[in-house]
């Protein structure tokens, strides 16, 4: 028999407010409430609860609350709750736990313990409000031989480029793991504000070509949906080699998530799981790489620039000069918190290292090499505001991938239960009923209101600092100063302690 | 005229714009208050269609229907349309007959809870929200909206 494992959050309900409207009953799509005729009031089943906060989101009245549960295990330094929980259920059903989104645990976020320079006395900040202050960034290749023909004219020889009006985009995130509905958001979003949103590997449903502009298309190692219209209708092309959430893992799409049109955008049989393997079958060196790279570049008429993404992992540094050497236009480097739809929960825990770490000792490695200028580099993996963008800025990145935040923006509340398929918020799921309470006309403006907000808080940040241009901020790090860093952190993310000056 | 219409494609189905409704329409100052004071039934003026396991829900109220069948049939001169288009009812001329309950073609007017008069949607007019419809303000998924169409 199964082990019991008690509820870990409880729904608490304030009975003076409760006026049994239903609304909680009918929102939970995981049962937890049901009106009670016998007791003629609503009852819930915290058992069934991912804390996902939809009812108390929706609750008229505010009657109800979601808390920790204080039931406890004895105590033990050693053994938690929640480690203890993990070896029942896994005694129950033998299998390998899953979960969703960013890593939760206890590691340090060294955002956190950087602070960010201001102007005092001798030299002048700047009024973003009364100033130009200059946001737009390119992502490309920017090592071009400058040229001039026979009357002494530029010849324009830059490899494409991407123009973000915010160094900010919506990370790879695949139809199919995420709605329809949180899909056309985002590239509504993405048209609007003037940035790129990526279709993961998913493929590019049909109705979303028209936004090929600001679409950055994935080839994964699945292929999934990969066809000449679709790489000719993106922006850009991402070949995905890794994902901060799962470093050196391949993907799962259950086959309960793959509808009729799932199937068609990913062109594969309809119900039958997703398997996207760990390694590129057919990348086994840099070499390999450049030749994926070319081959695509070959497709789109040398185009449009091709990303490479890949986890940050222990060799990152390296990894990412072959990269800068192998044709790739952007790197795009995702760090340990990075999100998920699915991933095994001790890789998605375990894995990876620290997004801030790796940009900096990528940013410092290809700057010793004379590389730099061979490719753009994008971050990602927990951007959680315009402050951390602006200190990876600071840190070498020409721009951010944000992919929690904005399905933060579009309702999630990390209740990391995407793997079920069951969202709440129509984000994250593949059941029409569930799809519909993500209304695309508020989703995407939700969307356009994060970012113009943080664009205009890193207007702010740069004129505090005297910078005008987000150009001036990029691999500035005198601009940064570490709090309660060991000199091996100071000296990896190459910024000095707080209190020692210039 | 402006009116209250439905996107049925977003309408969740979550009831909430009956307990709006019946809350706007209850002369209370805090909705919590609305416990216990109905029982079961709440009377709204706007009510969901669609059962709950249903792939599609919408919620109806008055349509101000420009040949209103309601005004024709009122026995009592209770239910008018003013300038605006906007058909109303005065409580105090209903004589409760419901032949307008038994004619409308939307179910959009009903008894009111003493049972002694008709009651229907009157956009939030007649309750002290000046005009703005409450179901409209707390749809969650901006399903309802309070708009001119042609």
């Amino acid at each position: 028999m199964d082990t019991y494992i008690p509820a870990e959050y409880e729904v608490v309900r304030n009975p003076d407010l409760c006026i049994a409207c239903q609304v909680c009953e009918r929102q939970c799509y995981n049962g937890v409430h049901k009106y009670d005729k016998d007791l003629g009031r609503m009852i819930s089943d915290s058992n069934k609860c991912v804390n996902c906060h939809r009812c108390v989101c929706l609750c008229p009245t505010h009657a109800l609350k979601i808390v920790k549960s204080d039931d406890t295990y004895r105590l033990n330094n050693n053994w938690s709750n929640q480690a203890m929980n993990e070896i029942y259920r896994q005694a129950n059903t033998g299998g390998m736990l899953l979960s969703s989104m960013g890593n939760p645990n206890d590691y340090p976020i060294y955002f956190n313990k950087i602070l960010v320079n201001a102007s005092q006395v001798t030299n002048p900040s700047i009024d973003p409000l009364r100033e130009p202050m200059e946001t737009q960034v390119f992502l490309g290749q920017k090592n071009v031989e400058i040229k001039r023909d026979k009357m002494g004219r530029l010849v324009d020889t830059l490899p494409p480029q991407l123009k973000l009006r915010y160094p900010i985009m919506f990370s790879a995130m695949s139809y199919g793991s995420i709605s329809y509905n949180a899909h056309e958001s985002l590239a509504r979003a993405a048209e609007e504000l003037g940035i790129y949103y990526n279709t993961g590997e998913g493929g590019l449903h049909k109705d979303f070509y028209k936004y090929g502009k600001n679409t950055i298309v994935q080839v994964a190692s699945g292929r999934f949906g990969v066809h000449a219209d679709y790489l000719e209708a993106a922006a850009a092309i991402e070949i995905k080699m890794g994902q901060g959430a799962k470093p050196g893992i391949g993907g799962h799409l259950p086959g309960a998530k793959i509808s009729e049109e799932v199937s068609e955008t990913r062109m594969i049989p309809r119900g039958v799981d997703a398997i996207s393997p760990a390694p590129h079958h057919d990348i086994y060196s840099i070499e390999d790489l450049r030749q994926l790279i070319y081959t695509l570049k070959e497709a789109t008429a040398y185009k449009k620039p091709i990303i490479v993404k890949i986890a940050a992992v222990h060799n990152v540094a390296a990894i990412a000069s072959g990269i800068a050497r192998s044709g790739a236009d952007i790197i795009a480097i995702d760090g340990f918190r990075g999100g998920t739809g699915a991933a095994p929960t001790r890789i998605r825990d375990n894995v990876g290292i620290p997004i801030e770490l790796a940009l900096a000792q990528v940013d410092e490695r290809l700057r010793q090499e004379g590389i730099r200028n061979n490719v753009s580099i994008v971050v990602g993996g927990s951007i959680h505001s315009s402050s951390d963008v602006v200190k990876a800025i600071a840190l070498g990145a020409d721009a951010c991938y944000i992919g929690t935040a904005a399905v933060m923006a579009l309702g999630c509340h990390l209740c990391r239960t995407c793997h079920t398929g069951k969202c709440n918020w129509g984000i994250a799921t593949q059941i029409p009923e569930l799809v519909k309470r993500l209304n695309p006309d508020i989703g995407y403006k939700r969307l356009v209101n994060l970012v113009e907000a943080w664009g205009g808080e890193i207007k702010e940040m740069m004129g505090g600092m005297g910078i005008n241009s987000i150009e001036a901020l990029k691999g500035n790090r005198l601009m940064l100063r570490g709090v309660g860093l060991n000199d091996t952190e100071l000296r990896l993310l190459g910024i000095r302690h707080a209190g020692e000056s210039m | 005229m402006k009116r209250i219409y439905v996107n049925e494609q977003h309408c969740l189905g979550c009831h909430l714009c009956e307990w709006e409704c019946a809350f706007a329409n209850s002369g209370l100052d805090e909705m919590f208050k609305l416990k216990g004071k109905f029982g079961t039934e709440i009377r709204p003026r706007i009510r969901v269609e669609g059962e709950e396991k249903d792939e599609i829900h919408f919620a109806v109220n008055c349509r101000h229907c420009t040949s209103s069948i309601c005004v024709k049939s009122c026995i009592s001169g209770a239910l008018s349309r003013n300038d605006d288009g906007m058909v109303v009812i005065d409580r105090e001329k209903c004589v409760g007959c419901f032949t307008c309950v038994l004619v409308c073609p939307f179910g959009a007017i009903m008894p009111a809870a003493d049972g002694k008069a008709a009651q229907k949607c009157m956009l939030c007019t007649d309750n002290g929200r000046n005009g703005e419809p409450n179901c409209v303000a707390h749809c969650p998924n901006g399903a309802i909206v309070y708009e001119e169409r042609d």
